[in-house]
């Protein structure tokens, strides 16, 4: 069996495409000042993320992530944004402030950042001995309804719990005229 | 170091994860306003799936405990942007805003 010419080179081209958009997306969705091109780049962050967990042998997942986030979590959000006015209005700020929270958040954020990369270059990674599973969607559906099953029927209360509370919590202040 | 295969290296996917935690604890401080301080929180979440599926795929026996895993992480997270934003919806009924700086009734 003969391999494609260059398919090492087009692999990896493509991994380092999923990473930038990944890091693209996170900074667009952090930086920005207004927020609609935030919830966007939360999107292009989690589209770079189902490309992650494609590359980490989970197709599943990477379905998940477009389905959940991108056509669930991030279009609820910009629900939030149309119903509330959220953009901050420019210079309501005085400078000190402004630069004196953004040093602080800089300052947490790169040492966060030095500390959790530098542990995760110099850690002792060792492969595991061998998987007893496959990790395809047929062993995680055996899992889920077997292993993991009672935290299954769980989740499911939980999120029938939240949609009841933020029908409830959103519904509070409204009056018949 | 060779750069080919580095789709094959559990490091980079942690320093990947690493940025998306820093850059959404930057959000998270920076920001003003509850939406923006909730999309923060969204990258917090990717940073910890995306952590646990690449220690999941290079370190541990069975594929498929990592994958259940994030799968229950985005359920979690689905729930919590329904809360939060219906919260949102009744501050910004109550107070015509939801720049964090203005809700300082409780503050003393």
């Amino acid at each position: 069996m003969t391999t494609f010419p260059f398919s090492d080179y087009i692999i990896t081209g493509i991994f380092c495409l999923v990473v930038a958009t990944t890091v693209a997306g996170a900074l667009v969705a952090a930086l920005s000042t207004r927020i609609i091109r935030g919830v966007t780049g939360l999107m292009i962050c989690c589209l770079g993320l189902a490309g992650l967990y494609y590359f980490l042998n989970s197709p599943f997942l990477a379905l998940m992530e477009i389905l959940i986030y991108v056509g669930a979590v991030c279009v609820t959000i910009i629900f939030g944004v149309m119903l509330a006015e959220p953009d901050e209005p420019a210079g309501s700020e005085s400078r000190s402030h402004y630069l004196l929270w953004g040093g602080l958040a800089l300052l947490v954020s790169a040492v966060v950042f030095a500390t959790v990369a530098s542990l995760s270059l110099h850690g002792p990674w060792a492969a595991p001995a061998e998987r007893v599973t496959d990790g395809s969607i047929r062993a995680i559906g055996l899992s889920l309804l077997t292993t993991y099953s009672m935290a299954f029927e769980l989740i499911s209360l939980v999120l029938f719990v939240a949609i009841i509370g933020a029908l409830v919590i959103a519904r509070a202040g409204r009056t018949k005229e | 170091m060779n750069l080919l295969h580095l789709y094959d290296r559990p490091a980079v996917y942690l320093v990947v994860a690493a940025l998306l935690l820093a850059v959404g604890l930057y959000g998270l401080i920076r920001r003003r306003t509850f939406i923006g301080m909730l999309i923060a929180g969204e990258l917090i979440f990717s940073a910890a799936s995306l952590n646990i599926m690449a220690l999941n795929h290079f370190l541990a026996p069975d594929p498929s405990t990592g994958q259940i895993f994030v799968l229950f992480i985005m359920g979690l997270a689905a729930a919590e942007v329904a809360i939060a934003l219906s919260i949102i919806i009744a501050v910004y009924r109550n107070y015509r805003s939801i720049r964090s700086t203005e809700l300082s009734e409780l503050n003393g």
